[in-house]
């Protein structure tokens, strides 16, 4: 969130018609980006999770919409205590607040930044299921969700953007949630992971994705989403760097779509479906944090090497053993890693703020904050996921059993199956359902020959 | 009555198909199947992580003839299935004790 926009209107800002309808647009687009991703996710899986892997994410809009409004609004961007957290009993329940009454400094209403803001909290441990395929019981992954927001997502947003936040007082550049959305979810994953363990058959089962389309629509729906994610970060556009967020934004995603085909193309032969798909998602993350302080060519530089090290870094969890299912680690923790540093080397101090990177002169100092502001979101999102993680795997249990894993989570946590091909049917319908009208009554009186 | 079976590549069902309405078989059945032969599979890359694929898609194609109608039908479905590369698949035929058409009740060969 940017520090400095009050300076455009020297006295009390007015509320503004075309930033308040160019947020709630966004916030549209931000709504969008968590079925995006469970789509994206979704094609990835086997054909026996797929549903539950859409609903992974389909249920956070469901539990951190509600959560926001109760407190989680409040936590994350209520008045400062201590640096670490928020609260403003106004925003509990979001009531005591007046319809055109604005968010502090700018030119849209409360309401617009909660909405906003909002997706943001909903997206955020969607992001963490990508890890978790195949194996997680839906109610356990329900309550981690509850208790993931409540203690480290809405702490965290409020050290990065609530005034008053820790690190947002260091100076810390986080345009639009490198370290509080992807570096937090990466580390959450990982941290979850290494307490849940592996699925059953890991290095050992082929285990591709099932639908390739899906994964791309996915990836499209991200893409386009993440326009209002980034560019809807600045909270109006009344200086232009809501532009420069959104044309960075292609730019370093076509790069990163660019540098993970070529990588994948020398390394392994092919330039495939998936690659293209991972890159564009990895090169949206990169820029996240940075598009609003590097040039467009600083975004074609981010976009690049972020490509790579992701294409790199996806096969780690192969080296290490850990079983980070669909990536989340090696592309939204790298990702995000990635960018948040290369702000430090690219940031021109001409777009966002004056802080320059280490090639346009600025020495160490930005570099130095960023890396405190990586590090910190890292090590805490690791080690508090973890131990809810562990807290959940100790009582109600994470996993669901080895059998039911096998045999597929849809129908063990769904009771559904994704996709009915076989024209034969094969079933009855049974009380519940039973038509209307009842179907050809069983004759009475049967005759049989013996 | 014999019953010839034909699992083939899957893109040379259309020139079988019509081979064998052109020598005037009145039916057959089609089933998707999967399986290797000496072709083994392919392998596929997904982010870096290479899988050999074992079971490649196959076409079943299976025909109910009379006796001496085999030899010949055979030969058309193999002419009509050959590419010439590995993989082209196998064709072959039991003998079947009975068929009946639903329909009618017709026995034999009057049943094909």
């Amino acid at each position: 969130m940017p520090p400095g926009i009050t300076t455009l209107a020297a006295d009390a800002p007015e509320l503004s018609a075309a930033n308040t309808g160019f947020m709630l647009i966004c916030s549209a687009l931000v709504m969008l980006m968590t079925p995006g991703l469970a789509f994206f996710y979704g094609g990835m899986v086997r054909v026996k999770s797929t549903l539950n892997m859409l609903m992974m994410s389909f249920i956070s809009l469901g539990i951190v919409t509600v959560l926001w409004v109760l407190y989680g609004f409040s936590l994350a961007f209520g008045t400062d205590v201590g640096s670490v957290i928020g609260w403003s009993s106004d925003y509990v329940g979001l009531g005591d607040i007046g319809v055109t009454e604005l968010w502090d400094g700018y030119t849209i209403p409360v309401y617009v930044f909660a909405v906003f803001q909002l997706m943001f909290a909903v997206l955020t441990p969607a992001l963490i299921s990508g890890a978790l395929a195949d194996r997680v019981k839906f109610t356990a992954w329900a309550v981690f969700i509850v208790l993931w927001v409540t203690v480290v997502y809405f702490p965290v947003a409020h050290w990065v953007w609530g005034a008053g936040g820790w690190l947002f007082e260091m100076g810390v550049i986080d345009f639009a949630g490198g370290t509080a959305v992807h570096i937090n979810a990466g580390a959450a994953a990982l941290g979850v992971i290494l307490v849940i363990g592996k699925r059953v058959g890991f290095k050992k089962d082929p285990m591709r994705p099932h639908s390739l389309p899906l994964v791309m629509l996915g990836a499209a729906l991200l893409w386009f989403g993440w326009f209002g994610f980034n560019a809807g970060s600045w909270l109006g556009n009344d200086d232009g760097v809501g532009a420069v967020m959104f044309l960075n934004t292609q730019v370093a995603t076509a790069a990163a779509v660019l540098g993970w085909l070529a990588y994948e193309k020398l390394r392994h032969g092919s330039f495939t479906t998936l690659g293209a798909a991972s890159g564009a998602v990895a090169g949206l993350v990169a820029i996240t944090p940075a598009g609003g302080s590097v040039s467009p060519l600083g975004a074609i530089a981010i976009g690049v090497i972020a490509g790579v090290l992701c294409a790199m870094a996806v096969g780690l969890k192969y080296r290490f053993g850990y079983d980070d299912s669909l990536d989340v680690v090696g592309v939204h923790l790298v990702g995000g890693i990635i960018g948040s540093i290369l702000v430090g080397f690219f940031a021109t101090g001409g777009v966002q703020s004056d802080a320059k990177g280490l090639f346009y002169g600025g020495g160490l100092e930005q570099l130095g904050k960023q890396a405190i502001g990586v590090v910190a979101v890292l090590a805490y999102s690791l080690v508090v996921s973890a131990l809810i993680a562990l807290l959940l795997d100790r009582t109600i249990g994470m996993r669901v059993s080895e059998d039911d894993e096998i045999s597929g989570i849809d129908q063990v946590e769904h009771a559904e199956t994704a996709y009915d091909f076989s024209g034969a049917g094969g079933g009855t319908v049974s009380r519940t359902t039973a038509p209307a009208t009842a179907p050809t009554a069983a004759p009475k009186a049967k005759k049989v020959d013996a | 009555m014999k019953l010839i079976t034909a699992v083939v590549k899957p893109h040379r069902l259309d020139e079988i198909k019509e081979a064998l309405q052109a020598f005037g078989v009145q039916g057959l059945t089609v089933t998707e199947a999967s399986g290797y032969g000496r072709q083994r599979g392919h392998t596929e890359v997904y982010r870096g992580a290479e899988y050999t694929v074992d079971l490649v898609p196959k076409i079943r194609i299976e025909v109910l003839v009379e006796d001496e109608d085999a030899e010949q039908l055979i030969e058309v479905v193999v002419k009509a299935a050959r590419t010439g590369k590995i993989g082209d698949g196998k064709v072959w035929s039991v003998p079947v004790e009975t068929a009946v058409r639903v329909r009618t009740g017709e026995r034999g060969p009057d049943a094909l």
